[in-house]
């Protein structure tokens, strides 16, 4: 990027040092500033101690998160900081909250080395989150500019792509993750895979937490997973895959069990991206796309980070941040199984990781426009405590563009895997033909389902099975009230 | 033998085949049909009757082009799939014949 130095503020005036302690806001809140359309822009949620001014704990954000400190130096006459200074450019109260505020900030371009999510990591929610002034802090949403993004090569293939590469078009893919997630031999697991894939599902999947135990060795796992897939797929007539979580102690360890899973034609390998961290994924992500695997991305250790509504880093951001480094698939919540997930705002999540433009919209808790840049787009995959009598709210909720991720809601089923995967594929399919006739999925779908359970016995066992289950707790973070006007 | 979407239905009837080539074409979809003998989860280009029907604008006229390729290729199956040119590749692909003595 060039830099214009007469547009830069204070050029031509060098102060006299002035050794002590200033206010924040003296620096870093400046509610004339327009942001620029290379500046990084961050929407915090501020909790500040009492009485700290909503201004000054803004701009103490602004400049602990840039070039800020305590107390002056005599080097900061050496640069020009005007250049280099992050700005609070504006501060809102929160409907409902009166401790709270949001504070809006212009990050300039110049602050961050291309192609890094971990700096931007280290900047933006570096030492700021434990300043004293501030009770909690949470980065709430990111402008990622245009000039930015082109640093970063994003998923290694995209939906479409991926679509393409598999064969599978018109309808959500379906997914299962292997029960129980551990303590199960590699040849048992190895059969737990072959009967979902051979009953319907297009994936199987390793649980986050299965990297190489000693009741499983990642080898062995990889080699009777391969030998599945691989049945399942001469069986059928369809492509099949299982994600083998490549996840490790060290990188060469990633490295290995990649290539391995390369050598065996697996198509998909799976990333815990925030345990294994950014540097880490990127690396993997990159990978995979000069050797043309599939990375689906699991996102444990998500809640540690993102649950609590006035703490932390909203998922939005760190859904954002995964499609810059890299992924193919994500989990991204169902808003109707058993895990935390307000509906609108897992909507808007799910626009963050498949659409080219996101207009801001509040009320989605989405803070700003979003352009991606023909990034490719990320593949949400819908997991946690889905059944067949999710599926018409699913699809109505996701379109075609999902994994549905289930666990139980196919293991469970009383015939075993088998059964269970062609009862989730035949309320599938019942579902999207239903939806491409025109039918109301939300109204009609006990419907649809029970009509497609008469050619089907597998799905009329699940659907009596799984009649009455319904997780139905409150959410813990809930998006704020948007009224008119604001 | 499963061939993708749809393939877990019973047959579609030519009434239920109308309804997914008009959501093709409410889509802004291109209906195209393509041909083979033997499928393979790993071919992704069977033979394509004629050239994508960039000119159609009702399902009549596509169901009327299934029937000529499946009189003209009775030992094959027959895909319909719809092109979207913003995502520049196809969105929607379902098997609508097989050859009667098919697995």
């Amino acid at each position: 990027m060039t830099m214009n130095m007469s547009d830069v503020p204070g050029k031509g005036s060098t102060p006299a040092f002035d050794a002590g302690v200033h206010e924040y806001r003296e620096t870093y809140y400046d509610p004339g500033y327009t942001p620029r359309d290379t500046d990084i822009l961050a929407a915090f949620r501020v909790t500040p101690q009492s009485g700290v001014a909503p201004e000054e704990a803004a701009a103490a954000v602004a400049g602990e998160s840039s070039t800020g400190t305590w107390t002056t130096v005599w080097s900061d006459l050496l640069t020009n900081l005007d250049r280099y200074k992050a700005r609070c450019y504006q501060v809102e109260s929160v409907e409902g909250q009166p401790d709270q505020l949001m504070a809006y900030i212009a990050y300039p371009l110049d602050l961050f080395e291309e192609g890094s999510v971990v700096n931007m990591m280290s900047s933006i929610v570096g030492n700021v989150f434990g300043f004293k002034a501030l009770r909690a802090l949470r980065l709430e949403d990111l402008r990622i500019p245009v000039a930015y993004l082109k640093t970063f090569p994003g998923p290694p293939h995209g939906i479409q792509v991926e679509r393409d590469k598999l064969n599978k078009h018109g309808r959500p893919l379906l997914g299962g993750t292997i029960k129980p997630k551990l303590g199960l031999s590699a040849r048992n697991y190895g059969r737990a895979v072959y009967e979902c894939l051979r009953g319907g599902l297009d994936f199987t999947k390793d649980d986050e937490n299965i990297n190489s135990q000693p009741f499983m060795r990642w080898r062995d796992r990889f080699l009777f997973t391969m030998e599945a897939v691989g049945k399942a797929e001469t069986e059928s007539g369809e492509r099949k895959g299982h994600y083998l979580n490549v996840t490790a102690g060290t990188m060469e360890d990633i490295y290995q069990r990649a290539e391995f899973a390369k050598e065996l034609g697996a198509p998909i390998i799976m990333s815990d991206f925030l345990t294994m961290g950014f540097t880490a994924h990127t690396s993997l992500s990159r990978w995979c796309r000069d050797n043309g695997m599939l990375l689906h991305c699991h996102r444990a250790f998500h809640a540690v980070i993102d649950r609590q509504k006035n703490h932390g880093i909203h998922w939005r951001v760190l859904a954002k941040w995964l499609r810059m480094a890299g992924g193919d698939h994500v989990h991204n919540g169902t808003v109707v199984g058993k895990l935390e997930g307000d509906r609108e705002a897992t909507m808007a999540i799910n626009d963050l990781l498949r659409e080219d433009f996101i207009p801001a919209d509040k009320s989605r808790g989405i803070y700003f426009d979003q352009e991606w840049a023909s990034l490719p787009a990320v593949l949400p995959a819908a997991s946690g405590g889905i059944h067949v009598w999710h599926i018409p709210e699913l699809v109505a909720i996701f379109g075609d563009d999902c994994v549905l991720q289930f666990g139980g809601g196919t293991q469970g089923h009383p015939q075993g895997n088998s059964a269970g995967a062609m009862a989730n594929r035949v309320a599938l399919e019942a579902v999207v033909q239903a939806r491409n006739e025109g039918r109301d999925l939300i109204v009609e779908g006990p419907e649809i389902l029970n009509a497609a359970a008469r050619h089907s016995a597998e799905l009329r066992e699940a659907l009596n099975l799984w009649r009455e289950i319904k997780f139905e707790f409150d959410e813990v973070d809930r998006l704020d009230p948007v009224h008119a006007g604001s | 033998m499963k061939l993708e979407t749809f393939s877990y239905l019973p047959p579609l009837s030519a009434q239920q085949v109308a309804q997914q080539i008009e959501y093709i074409l409410k889509q802004g979809l291109v209906p195209a049909i393509e041909y083979v003998a033997e499928p393979n989860p790993r071919d992704h280009y069977w033979s394509m009757w004629k050239l994508p029907l960039f000119d159609v604008r009702a399902a009549a006229a596509v169901l009327t082009e299934i029937e000529a390729c499946t009189t003209a290729h009775p030992d094959c199956y027959v895909r319909l799939i719809g092109y979207d040119r913003n995502r520049q590749s196809q969105t929607v692909s379902l098997v609508v014949r097989r050859p009667s003595l098919s697995p």
